[in-house]
């Protein structure tokens, strides 16, 4: 089975709210100090993969960046985690590409790199969330979709999906090729690659192309968005001031709390 | 070409989801000057379509065996020739699964621009846009869609009820021959027992964090509480993924988006991302050992203590005041 996984480099969101800045200008978030990680869903994604393959006995997995060149981390790191062969396709323009330019742009590399039977994406990423990704590839190919997958078999050829929906599961059969986006649950938890593999995986080959390379004109994916743009980017100033029950003992605390509770309850 | 479309899926029924939607779709086609059309799909749609059409000028049914169980392609192509056939400027639906699945998708074969988890939608000269939380939350940015129709996906709790008019729309059935697409096939539905009614639909949510410390304390402390407040049961992140609780019951940018009158979370630091998930809810309280804990920024009443020894107290509190 031939698996691609796709990978974002995204700006760590985990840092707290309180060092985060956008610059309203250039509608992007500041880098600050904050470090630059594969963005969670991707590595979900990864993770499904590589448990995939272990069941299945073989498999061959490659991972496929769109991004700045320091996205060769994520690319680094994911074959530290085992993946099979890595490309990246350098973005040297468009800051902040639309979901249709990333999908196009992936999806002739997909096509350059040759066919897979599995697709994979993270749901959204991590910094604009946007969640359209998965979906575009699949139009751009031609593919079937299925979308918030945490578990996928192999049987035969076929493929079975374990979905989560708003209330509860779903399972689905799938003939490939297809591309399914990827969510969190237990047992994708990512894991953590060893120091040694980190330091192989820097040794290596890694495929960079170019747009170029890809035979995509530089204004399709370099100039503009055609899809949407960025019309303004702030951080919205919501300050609640909170107001802490008091009372000499814990008992009259959670007395006073209680009272709080019933207040806005039984307004309902 | 100013109409409207909004798309529910007749599984979800008329919820609060679908109500925001349809709400949302009214006022945005009476600003535009068009027509609110409604497309129904699935078992039990024409059902669905008797609601909808007090709010609707015009509804389609496509109930079609083909359709009467969501399959993502078969309902993909049925609903991307239907909205075809509509030409709007705009395609609006529900966050749900199902939505949030086809819309782009829907989106690109109709050769138009999709957007998502939407809080509001503005006409500006030509220009349609889009407000929506990014950066798990820390930051919101106004989307401009350049391809018409626009496909939105609304957060659609967010988005009040329209009332119902004196006209009832004109309901149709579809004419569509319908091939079912088999590369994809559901063919097994779960729906989780634990949380059974839509934490989007409650009015008051019990939420438990990380520091809750395992999946026991919410059986035994919360879910008493919970009971006692007649509330829904959710959890952070980071409570889902250790296991201690289902994934549906998490809320935040990856979970589900709340907007309850009252969100009482327990042992949550208030990450961004989850804050995010119930930037909508109406009162905010937690209960945490951390006075720091980002949490409280959003609260308007907290208590700074160890959630094990408040809640069974509150709860003894809270049964002796409710008598």
């Amino acid at each position: 089975m031939n698996i691609l996984v796709c990978l974002k480099q995204i700006l760590d969101p985990e840092i707290p709210a309180r060092d985060f800045r956008v610059d309203t200008a250039r509608r992007e978030a500041e880098r600050g100090s904050a470090n630059l990680v594969t963005s969670i869903f991707c590595e979900n994604a990864l993770e499904t993969a590589l448990q995939l393959r272990e069941r299945a006995g073989s498999a061959k997995i490659t991972v496929l960046s769109y991004g700045q060149p320091s996205s060769e981390d994520s690319l680094r790191k994911a074959l530290a985690m085992k993946a099979d062969a890595a490309a990246l396709i350098v973005n040297d323009g468009n800051a902040n590409p639309d979901p249709l330019t990333v999908a196009r742009v992936l999806a002739a590399a997909i096509r350059k790199l040759g066919t897979f039977d599995l697709i994979m994406v993270g749901r959204e990423a991590g910094d604009w969330g946007a969640g359209q990704t998965g979906g575009l590839i699949a139009e751009e190919l031609g593919m079937p979709c299925v979308s918030f997958v945490d578990r996928i078999e192999s049987e035969g050829g076929q493929l079975r999906l374990k979905r989560q929906t708003d209330t509860g599961w779903e399972v689905l059969e799938a003939e490939p090729p297809i591309v399914v986006t990827v969510t969190n649950d237990e047992h994708n938890l990512p894991r953590i690659p060893k120091v040694r593999d980190v330091m192989m995986s820097y040794r290596q080959p890694l495929t960079k192309w170019t747009l170029d390379d890809l035979g995509i004109e530089a204004n399709e994916a370099r100039a503009g968005n055609t899809y949407y743009q960025v019309a303004e980017l702030f951080i919205p100033q919501k300050e609640t001031r909170c107001e802490f029950v008091t009372g000499d003992t814990l008992d009259q605390k959670v007395e006073s709390f209680a009272k709080r509770i019933v207040e806005v309850t039984s307004a309902l | 070409m100013n109409d409207v479309a909004i798309c529910l899926f007749a599984s979800t029924g008329f919820d609060k989801a679908a109500q925001g939607l349809a709400g949302a779709g009214r006022r945005f086609a009476d600003e535009l000057g068009g027509q609110l059309r409604a497309v129904v799909i699935g078992a039990g749609a024409d059902t669905l379509a008797l609601k909808v059409a007090r709010l609707c000028d015009t509804v389609i049914v496509a109930d079609q065996a083909e359709l009467a169980e969501y399959q993502p392609e078969t309902c993909l192509s049925a609903l991307a020739r239907l909205c075809a056939d509509l030409s709007p400027r705009a395609v609006l639906l529900a966050g749900d699964t199902y939505s949030q699945e086809i819309a782009p998708r829907l989106a690109y074969r109709l050769g138009g621009s999709a957007v998502g988890d939407c809080l509001e939608v503005q006409v500006e000269g030509d220009a349609l846009r889009v407000s929506r939380q990014v950066y798990g939350g820390k930051a919101q940015a106004v989307i401009e869609l350049k391809r018409m129709p626009a496909v939105v996906w609304l957060r659609a709790r967010s988005f009040a009820p329209a009332p119902a008019r004196a006209e009832v729309g004109e309901v149709t059935r579809a004419a569509l021959d319908i091939q079912a697409d088999t590369r994809t096939r559901v063919v097994e539905r779960k729906r989780e027992e634990k949380g059974e009614a839509r934490l989007e639909e409650a009015r008051v949510i019990v939420s438990g964090g990380r520091g809750i410390g395992g999946p026991e304390p919410f059986e035994t402390e919360l879910q008493p509480l919970a009971d006692l407040l007649g509330a829904q049961m959710a959890a952070s992140r980071a409570a889902c993924d250790a296991g201690w609780v289902p994934p549906t019951w998490q809320v935040g940018q990856t979970g589900k988006k709340v907007t309850p009158d009252l969100y009482l979370a327990i042992a949550i630091t208030g990450a961004s991302q989850h804050m995010a998930g119930i930037s909508e809810a109406k009162t905010i309280s937690a209960i945490n050992t951390d006075p720091d804990a980002p949490i409280f920024k959003h609260c308007q009443f907290g208590i700074v203590e160890d959630y094990r020894k408040v809640v069974p107290l509150l709860r003894e509190k809270l049964a002796a005041l409710q008598k």
